[in-house]
């Protein structure tokens, strides 16, 4: 049974690991959702829980989620800007739970962006 | 939107637009009634009687980025096509409470679907508000209070995934074989 002290044990597990890595709390990467009306309608909020889901399967201690509105782009949601400690945001598009794992793997892991998901990519597509 | 939870979180939503510091969920199911209530109720801002007239008309919106608002209308139709109803009580000044009636057993009501992760997402969209989530199937209840987690970081990923995951293992546990 899930309980917030077992969470918190979790956490404090996971702080000794970073820890112990050599690795400092604040080095965060940001990933921001759409969470409006059309976002949610498009699935934003199982894109929401693909991220967590990936995070929690890759043991991953440093991504913060963000929440927004509407943006004015609703036929290009699921939007997701992922925002890597020091650089430009991103901004990727129909963004389904299936992209989210391509994300993480490529991007968020490995620093590479996955440019035929962005919004740039779509709009030159468009 | 395919579950209830969607439309929960949708309209949920418009509290933390409106500036509130409280926001209540009740999810209430009534076998013997046959009816599901959920009532979202919050101390934002409030409306004025001529805005609250035109609340579930869709191209009633206060948002500048489009000229629609979906939300309350969707709420709204989902109710009714099972039966029920949707009411909105508000007060400028002191907030609004938007309770929906569904029928419970009918064919055309979704299911009320991830309410936990629904929880969870609005806690961490917004982590200065106070969430109150009750869930109640005949007299059974689970409550939960976003104070509750004062000293963990809600924005944080896992976090928000466990949350979500607790508050849905606690809800399969009230509501005892019952199909909500």
């Amino acid at each position: 049974m899930k309980s917030l002290e077992e969470l918190q044990a979790i956490r404090d597990k996971m702080k000794a690991q970073l820890s112990n890595r050599g690795m400092a709390e604040g080095d965060d990467v940001k990933i921001v959702v759409g969470m409006a009306t059309c976002g949610i309608a498009a699935g934003a909020r199982a894109t929401l829980k693909a991220i967590t889901d990936e995070v929690e399967a890759r043991g991953m201690t440093n991504v913060k989620i963000a929440q927004t509105g509407c943006i004015g782009i609703c036929k290009y949601e699921p939007i997701v800007d992922v925002i890597m400690p020091g650089q430009e945001k991103v901004t990727y598009v129909h963004v389904s739970p299936e992209r989210v794992k391509t994300i993480i793997a490529n991007h968020v892991i490995n620093g590479n962006v996955v440019e035929e998901y962005t919004y740039s990519h779509a709009v030159a597509k468009a | 939107m395919d579950e209830l939870a969607l439309n929960i979180l949708d309209v949920a939503c418009n509290s933390v637009k409106a500036g509130a510091k409280n926001v209540t969920l009740d999810i209430t199911a009534d076998t013997a009634a046959d009816t599901l209530t959920v009532t979202i109720g919050d101390d934002g801002c409030g409306m004025d009687e001529s805005f609250l007239r035109r609340v579930t008309d869709p191209f009633t919106t206060t948002r500048t980025t489009r000229k629609v608002g979906m939300g309350l209308p969707l709420y709204k139709m989902t109710a009714e096509m099972t039966g029920g109803r949707l009411t909105i009580d508000s007060t400028v000044g002191e907030g609004t409470t938007v309770t929906a009636v569904f029928g419970l057993k009918h064919i055309d009501r979704p299911p009320l679907g991830d309410v936990g992760f629904t929880v969870s997402t609005l806690i961490s969209g917004s982590p200065d508000i106070r969430f109150r989530f009750r869930y109640a199937v005949d007299g059974n209840e689970y409550t939960f209070d976003s104070l509750e987690l004062s000293g963990f970081d809600v924005r944080d990923a896992f976090v928000v995934k466990y949350i979500g995951d607790m508050i849905a293992e606690n809800i399969e546990n009230i509501n005892g074989g019952t199909y909500i």
